[in-house]
């Protein structure tokens, strides 16, 4: 009982970066336009939130600091790709080499330094006879249940509300939408921008509340992991979380067995995340062969008004 | 009155002068961050320069860097010409340099003529091997091959540390994490006492060999063909499955060489952090040369002196992450560069347009 439990709350806090990022994805991927910046952005929201926070000691700082800089290489790569509709892959590529660039050379002077200042955690201590659960949500920090409350969010906005089907509609089909006077590029921009900012929360939250020092290249890949998620998840919001933990489980069991003193070799096991991904890509692939995939329909094309299809 | 843009998918490409453009608008953009942490920007782009093409050390060191550019570059251009995006090249060059190393360990007595052609064979089939992992599930499956090749990199990064931290580590090196030492029967010969080595003569003939069967051959015009529409070049009987894997192999084993290039020719043992980043700028290299063999020459010694630069101005107090930032900004610039020919700005309610590029 002790081991599933400390098991599942270091899921939850190796998941929580990637369920951000993996949300972040969703909203963008659901309008229609790829966004492979996602470790980009996760290392500028983590090397911002590491910097403001150690200028100024305020997490609110910090948070709107992550906000305005992650939220502005979005819209980057918004008017890159829905206005000049230039190719979304390599924009994206473009925004993951310059993300790493600009966070070790913004993150250069602040490199192991430890943060002075701790998220929140929301004591619910009288949660805690509840068996297995309990213990494992009585000191959840504010992070994660604001990631458990976005997971809520954003499934009734995209499921519930007639916005969130605007949206699908402008991912699954650009020319309907606008037919029916949604207005394509403002829901694209807004989508944009708003799954940027999730991304670089991802990053922030993976250095306040998972690895508390700023260190170039920290993401090791969580970015890329956390689009593999939106593919595993099928774009819907409730099974990223499920997603996202069982990534977060396989990202410390490597170390927990390590510390056991198993005989695989610890890179091995580093290795899973990454293995474990192409084979879920595979299945996923494999399973999908003769239908119709659950990605939006216009994933990825620019929409060009007086252009037919 | 509201301006806004439009698309002309039959503009003409922009011309030769925006990727210049695009290389000054990053040097540009990063002078202003170095310049927000109060540095002398000019000093700094001096000293960069002059790193890297001042002096002939400079200038060899340069060209050391180019070869593993111009290796990778090619190999993912091959890829990128028939809208494959293999950002694996990373994984495929530190396969290559494992798989090259793999022959010193096992067959460490043999003679120059029997070594080095082993070690390259051996390069070029491991990062070959890396390619394919990349293209059987895409073919496959329709797996996302920039997700799978970007995943492989980290496997071989990680098998990469394994080696070098465990079992091949140098047993008198000083806890140093890397293989012994190649003997000189394993290592590409160099010129003249430089650090120059042999991989360059390798490295400019497959780009000779590639812009011939780029530009020559009916497998050309058919990578042609599928790269200006794989849905017409589908429907006129081209085999893409079969375009996508050779490309793939191909793309993968030019990477692998560079992997053994590297080891035999400068490192001369395969240690940890063998790449800092090769596979990676690679994209860029081959993105600035749009795609273009002999264009990949120029852009790989360009980065490779942006490399060399990015270490010199260490001594200025600045990281040389420098150089990864100015890649990223270069990359940023040409995408949004290489639209402009077919952007028009036009003005709502008027007749008037105004273009980028005057259209003959």
């Amino acid at each position: 009982m002790e081991l599933l439990s400390q098991l599942l709350a270091s899921a939850m806090a190796a998941g929580t970066p990637l369920l951000f990022a993996t949300l972040g994805g969703i909203l963008t991927e659901r309008s229609g336009i790829i966004q492979l910046g996602a470790e980009g952005l996760m290392l500028m929201g983590a090397v911002t939130a590491a910097a403001t926070l150690l200028a100024t000691g305020s997490l609110l700082l910090a948070i709107a600091a992550v906000v305005a800089v992650t939220g502005a290489l979005g819209a980057l790569h918004a008017f890159l790709t829905v206005t000049l509709r230039s190719n979304q892959i390599v924009s994206g590529l473009a925004l993951t080499l310059f993300g790493g660039g600009l966070s070790a050379y913004w993150g250069q002077s602040i490199t192991g330094q430890p943060m002075p200042v701790q998220v929140p955690v929301a004591d619910l201590s009288w949660l805690n006879p509840i068996p297995v659960l309990g213990p494992l949500v009585s000191h959840l920090n504010l992070f994660t249940w604001g990631s458990l409350l976005l997971v809520v969010v954003l499934w009734l906005y995209l499921k519930h509300t007639s916005w969130g089907l605007h949206l699908r509609a402008v991912g699954d089909n650009p020319a309907t939408a606008d037919v029916m006077g949604i207005p394509v590029q403002f829901y694209r921009y807004a989508a944009v921008i708003v799954g940027a900012v999730l991304m670089g929360w991802g990053g922030a939250s993976l250095l306040l509340v998972f690895s508390p020092t700023w260190i170039e290249g920290m993401t090791a890949g969580r970015g890329w992991i956390a689009i593999a998620l939106i593919i595993f998840a099928r774009w819907n919001p409730l099974y990223a979380l499920g997603a996202a933990y069982l990534f977060g489980l396989l990202d410390t069991v490597g170390f927990r067995l390590q510390l056991a003193g198993s005989p695989i070799p610890p890179y091995f096991l580093k290795m899973l995340p990454y293995l474990i991904t192409i084979a879920v890509l595979i299945l996923v692939g494999w399973r999908t062969k003769h239908k119709l995939s659950a990605s939006p329909q216009a994933l990825g094309l620019p929409y060009i008004r007086e252009q037919r299809f | 009155m509201a301006w806004r843009f439009e698309i002309d998918p039959a503009g003409k490409d922009s011309p030769w002068w925006v990727t210049a453009a695009a290389v000054v608008l990053a040097f540009l953009l990063v002078g202003l961050f170095i310049a927000l942490t109060g540095k002398d920007v000019v000093a700094v782009y001096l000293k960069m320069f002059g790193g890297a093409f001042g002096t002939s050390f400079g200038l060899t060191e340069t060209l050391v860097k180019a070869i593993p550019l111009l290796f990778c570059g090619l190999g993912v251009s091959l890829a990128y010409r028939i809208q494959v995006w293999n950002i694996g090249a990373e994984g495929q060059f530190i396969v290559g340099a494992i798989a090259a190393t793999a022959i010193t360990i096992y067959f460490p007595h043999l003679p120059a003529w029997g070594a080095l052609p082993l070690m390259l064979v051996a390069g070029a089939a491991a990062g070959a091997l890396w390619g394919y992992f990349t293209a059987w599930p895409k073919v496959q499956f329709q797996v996302n091959e920039l997700m799978i090749s970007l995943m492989l990199n980290y496997v071989a990064i990680l098998l990469l540390n394994d080696l070098v931290f465990g079992p091949w580590r140098d047993p008198h090196g000083m806890n140093f994490p890397g293989t012994p030492p190649f003997t000189p029967a394993q290592m590409l010969p160099s010129f003249g006492g430089t650090r120059l080595h042999f991989g360059l003569v390798l490295a400019l003939f497959a780009v000779a060999l590639a812009g011939v069967f780029v530009q020559k051959t009916r497998w050309g015009y058919e990578l042609r063909l599928i790269g200006a529409n794989p849905e017409a070049a589908r429907h006129a009987g081209i085999n893409l499955r079969r375009h996508i894997v050779v490309v793939m192999l191909l793309s993968g084993g030019l990477a692998g060489l560079g992997g053994f290039s590297e080891v035999s020719g400068v490192t001369h043992r395969l240690m940890y952090g063998i790449s800092p980043g090769y596979g990676y700028t690679a994209i860029i290299v081959a993105w600035i040369a749009r795609l273009n063999p002999w264009g990949i020459v120029v852009s790989s010694v360009l980065f490779g002196g942006l490399i060399v630069g990015g270490y010199s101005v260490q001594t200025l107090g600045l990281p040389s992450s420098v150089s990864a930032l100015l890649q990223g900004a270069v990359l940023f610039f040409l995408i949004a560069g290489s639209i402009m020919g077919k952007v028009k700005l036009r003005r709502s309610g008027e007749g008037r347009r105004w273009n980028f590029f005057r259209n003959s």
